[in-house]
């Protein structure tokens, strides 16, 4: 069956794909449970969820680049096993990806043609005539003969779904495509996907803010955990006002955090009986609130940073951070977080504003001072990018130690490297924070996420920590390697070492944090109080459910 | 492109395999030879057997069909090499007298390779450091005592080699621009203008000199020779040179900090490690060994520089220097390794009445196996099947399905 004549039996009631129980694993996680959902012809299909709640795995069996374990997949109500994107591709499905899939140095219709030529030559005319007609049906105008990269992100996105729809015209996938566009952007996304509709084509439309799936969409699936957790069916999206249906939303997606936290705590105690029995409890309980705080230690002043191609830059972010206080930065990802923590650190320059440190009794301006500087006066950084970045992976364990006091004393003396004293630090170090690895001469790109975490952990938190910066400090570890973090962080606070937690997981933020800042393009978009409706207004402020 | 993401991704793979074994540690930290015991060192010979005499074996059967092919004795070509370069003393002084350029050239190859930068404009330093000492060396020795001279000139040719990588470093630590290009693009300026200086300025305009050159440095004004022989001591400022640059590497923090550069920009970035600081001393360190390297030919072999003078050692090293994984002590062994081919292969081509071309032919090819030999190895240590077998396997297995 080929794609026309998926397209053209729009009218026989068979929907155009039809996912049922799809479940995927992958190791350590279920992904996808047991997901059933339908994309009908002419229709935008909104999926809403958190980061990790599944969304990506299902995109990516949509696209033919994962099989699933179990469940059925139907296209224009035949079973098909979808095994490569080609096949996706083939079966009208196309998708636009997160990341750009154009190839910089090439005009935009080479690109296109590029992965649809059969021959040797590149056919340019039978090219020119596809995207002449694809560009009038999404109402853009379109140069032939641009260079790809020198395309601004709006009109390299419009060449992307040019590109999914080149042979696609079954069916369009959108993986968050209004993350990195401007609001006119936004608008004229908006009105193509109208138009893509009225061609009888099926749209899935992946995003994090609700008032797009609502405005956009004719209906509304919301992931959590792998799992289906609501759908809101198309006569109600049509026939409830935008307030109620943001209310309801929100509730699908947050509502039931209060229960889950229940469970964390218990498994919280267990953990942290296990991890650390001869160690005193601090008292710092989930809920977090419990936070006897100090004086400011750190304040941001209007701090800003030009927004770039891939950044949306700061703006004017305004934070003050006391001792002992553990203060959360949620928001959904790429929103300023990495910026905000490296402007921080000193790893990233600032544009304007002010960045000072109270040391020895005085607040000084930190704003011009390097990494180094800064780790000496106690400011810490754990980041997110952890083989990437916090670690040399092809370097050892004892070496990744004491990174940050290359040429200090006692692991340097005369700038000669006193390897006893590095070799005992480590081992030292191994045992105290349980880093499991076969010596201290081992490669740390060798061990495992949690593994090396926890030696990120020992490094910055080694020798008079002041305020620590976490970037996801525990993105992708197990709970309990998660909940010994967060033990570290909490008994750290009770010690009067601040924190600056950044998290995706609004769960961790609500059990660690007094305060909580929720970012949204590069901006402090509110700060709310740790406490009983938290969750409910950091969920709409993270949304954008308030208007600015 | 981002400023951190210039490094070239074949860089990055070199260095994973590089970095294996050289990481700090105080258990690995130590490289050199000998010290392993046991399996261990076992091991190691076997490593080095397959690594070296392997490839070498490989070149002179491949070089050998060469011989005969132009009507010659492949046999009687190697004997007269070996003897020519090793065993004759007179030969085996040249040999070592060769060693001392390409050792200085090595050191600044180890530092720059280790930090992740491809100082590939060698040439260009060497040879400025070179016409410089060229011009200066005869007339500066008239008028000081030939220590004070020796010193100056050596200080004059590494101070001119880390000047011409001045333009390619900030290039680099500023604006990322990628300095395999600058530092090619400099070294073709440098060379010339090396030509330029001895035809316009240093020119030795007595009559009766066919082609343009700098005056003559009188014999005994050049570096001081060792124990009666012709063989100079910029041998062993080139042996210094080499370990002093390994012992940098593997014991200061300074050696560290650049090997961080080299193996994980963003974490050196992330340490705070001051990036751009430590490209520009990279440059300078590596461009004044360059240098450094063209005074030390000039002032113990040449006494002086013609204007169509360039014996193009920079890029010859490279090779070499990636061979030996920035082992110092690996490196002063493949350096012999070189100046014997290199010599031997000169005299044995002469001897044969070949062109010159084909004693470098050999040692091109013997680079060439050497390679080949390293990533099969590689391949070994990763635990990956050969070539040989997987194509086997899939032969076997086409077999397998048209019977059916």
């Amino acid at each position: 069956m080929d794609a026309e004549a998926i397209r053209s039996e729009r009218d026989s009631g068979t929907p155009l794909i039809e996912l049922i129980g799809i479940t995927k694993r992958f190791p350590g996680v279920l992904a996808n449970d047991d997901i059933t959902l339908t994309v009908e012809r002419g229709e935008v299909h909104c999926l809403l969820g958190e980061n990790g709640a599944g969304k990506s795995t299902l995109i990516s069996i949509l696209s033919g680049m994962t099989v699933p374990d179990a469940g059925i997949i139907r296209i224009g109500g035949t079973e098909t096993s979808m095994n490569s994107p080609r096949h996706a591709l083939d079966l009208g499905i196309g998708t636009v990806y997160q990341h750009a899939t154009l190839v910089p140095t090439l005009t935009v219709l080479e690109n296109l043609i590029l992965g649809n030529t059969t021959g040797v030559r590149l056919n340019e005319a039978e090219g020119l005539r596809r995207l002449d007609e694809l560009a009038s049906i999404l109402g853009a105008d379109v140069d032939p003969h641009a260079v790809a990269g020198n395309l601004a992100l709006d009109e390299q996105q419009v060449i992307e779904i040019i590109k999914a729809l080149w042979k696609g015209k079954a069916a369009l996938i959108l993986d968050e495509p209004t993350s990195m566009l401007t609001p006119a952007g936004v608008g004229e996304l908006a009105s193509m996907l109208q138009r893509l509709k009225g061609t009888g084509l099926g749209i899935v439309f992946i995003t994090h803010m609700l008032h797009e799936a609502i405005e956009m969409g004719d209906r509304v699936t919301v992931l959590r955990q792998g799992r289906v957790v609501g759908t809101i069916a198309p006569a109600e999206l049509r026939s409830t006002d935008s307030e109620r249906l943001r209310d309801r939303i929100v509730e699908i997606m947050f509502g039931e955090e209060a229960n889950e936290l229940s469970d964390v705590a218990e498994l919280h105690v267990e953990a942290f009986e296990s991890i650390s029995q001869d160690e005193p409890d601090s008292g710092g309980g989930p809920g977090g609130q419990v936070q006897s705080v100090g004086e400011p230690i750190l304040k941001l002043e209007r701090v800003s940073l030009e927004p770039s191609q891939s950044s949306h830059g700061l703006h004017e972010v305004d934070l003050t951070i006391a001792e002992g206080e553990i203060l959360g930065v949620a928001g959904v990802g790429g929103n300023g977080q990495k910026e905000l923590a490296e402007v921080l650190a000193g790893q990233r320059p600032i544009d304007s504003g002010s960045i000072s440190l109270r040391y020895n009794g005085a607040f000084i301006q930190i704003g011009r001072l390097g990494v180094h500087s800064r780790h000496e006066m106690g400011l810490r950084y754990l980041s997110d990018d952890r083989r990437g970045e916090a670690v040399v992976g092809t370097m050892s364990v004892a070496i990744n130690l004491v990174l940050k006091r290359i040429g200090k004393p006692p692991f340097w003396k005369r700038q000669i490297i006193q390897h006893a004293e590095v070799w005992q630090h480590a081992e030292a170090t191994i045992k105290e924070f349980d880093i499991r690895t076969p010596g201290p001469d081992t490669n740390i790109g060798k061990l495992s996420g949690g593994n090396i975490q926890k030696a990120i952990l020992a490094r910055e938190t080694a020798s008079d920590p002041r305020i620590v910066v976490y970037n996801k400090p525990t993105h992708g570890l197990d709970i309990r390697t998660s909940l010994a973090v967060r033990e570290r962080i909490r008994q750290m606070a009770a010690d009067g070492v601040s924190a600056v937690v950044i998290s995706n997981h609004l769960e961790e933020l609500l059990d660690l944090c007094g305060r909580i800042a929720v970012v949204s393009k590069g901006r402090i978009v509110g700060i709310v109080e740790n406490g009983p409706n938290a969750e409910r207004r950091i969920g709409d402020l993270m949304v954008g459910a308030f208007a600015l | 492109m981002k400023p951190t993401d210039t490094v070239p991704p074949e860089m990055t793979d070199e260095h994973t395999v590089v970095s294996d074994g050289l990481a700090g540690g105080p258990s690995n930290a130590d490289d050199s030879p000998g010290i392993s015991l046991g399996s261990s060192r076992m091991e190691k010979i076997r490593r080095s057997m397959l690594l070296t005499i392997l490839p070498l074996v490989a070149a002179m059967v491949v070089g050998g069909l060469f011989l005969l092919a132009l009507g010659r004795d492949p046999l009687a070509f190697y004997a007269t090499m070996i003897h020519r370069a090793i065993i004759s003393p007179s030969g085996l002084q040249e040999t070592l007298i060769r060693m001392a350029p390409l050792l200085l050239i090595s050191a600044g190859l180890i530092v720059a390779f280790s930090a992740g930068i491809w100082n590939l404009g060698g040439d260009g330093q060497f040879m400025l450091g070179a016409a410089l000492v060229g011009g200066l060396a005869a007339s500066s020795a008239e008028v000081m005592p030939r220590g004070l001279m020796l010193v100056l000139m050596l200080l004059i040719a590494g101070t001119l080699g880390a000047v011409w990588t001045i333009i390619p470093a900030l290039m680099k630590a500023r604006y990322g621009i990628n300095e395999i290009i600058t530092t090619l693009m400099m070294s073709f300026i440098g060379v010339n203008l090396a030509s330029l200086l001895v035809k316009v300025m240093f020119l030795d305009d007595r009559p009766g000199i066919q082609t343009p050159r700098t005056p003559v440095l009188d014999v005994a004004d050049r570096l001081p020779t060792l124990f009666g022989t012709r063989v100079h001591s910029g041998v062993i400022i080139g042996v210094i040179a080499v370990i002093g640059v390994h012992i940098m590497m593997t014991r200061t923090s300074l050696g560290l900090r650049l090997k961080i550069l080299g193996a994980n920009v963003k974490a050196a970035h992330h340490a705070g490690l001051g990036v751009s600081k430590l490209t520009v001393a990279t440059f300078l360190l590596s461009g004044m060994f360059m240098g450094l390297a063209g005074g030390v030919e000039v002032l113990g072999v040449q006494g002086f520089v013609r204007a169509d003078w360039n014996p193009s050692f920079g890029l010859v090293a490279v090779p070499l220097v990636f061979l030996a994984r920035m082992n110092g002590w690996v490196t002063i062994a493949f350096v012999f390794l070189l100046s014997v081919l290199s010599i031997g292969g000169e005299l044995a081509t002469r001897d044969a009445g070949l062109p010159n071309q084909f004693g470098l032919l050999i040692v091109a090819l013997v680079l060439l196996f050497m390679t080949v030999a390293e990533y099969f190895e590689s391949r070994r240590l990763r635990g990956e099947r050969t070539v040989w077998a997987t194509m086997a396997d899939r032969i076997l297995s086409k077999g397998d399905a048209a019977g059916e």
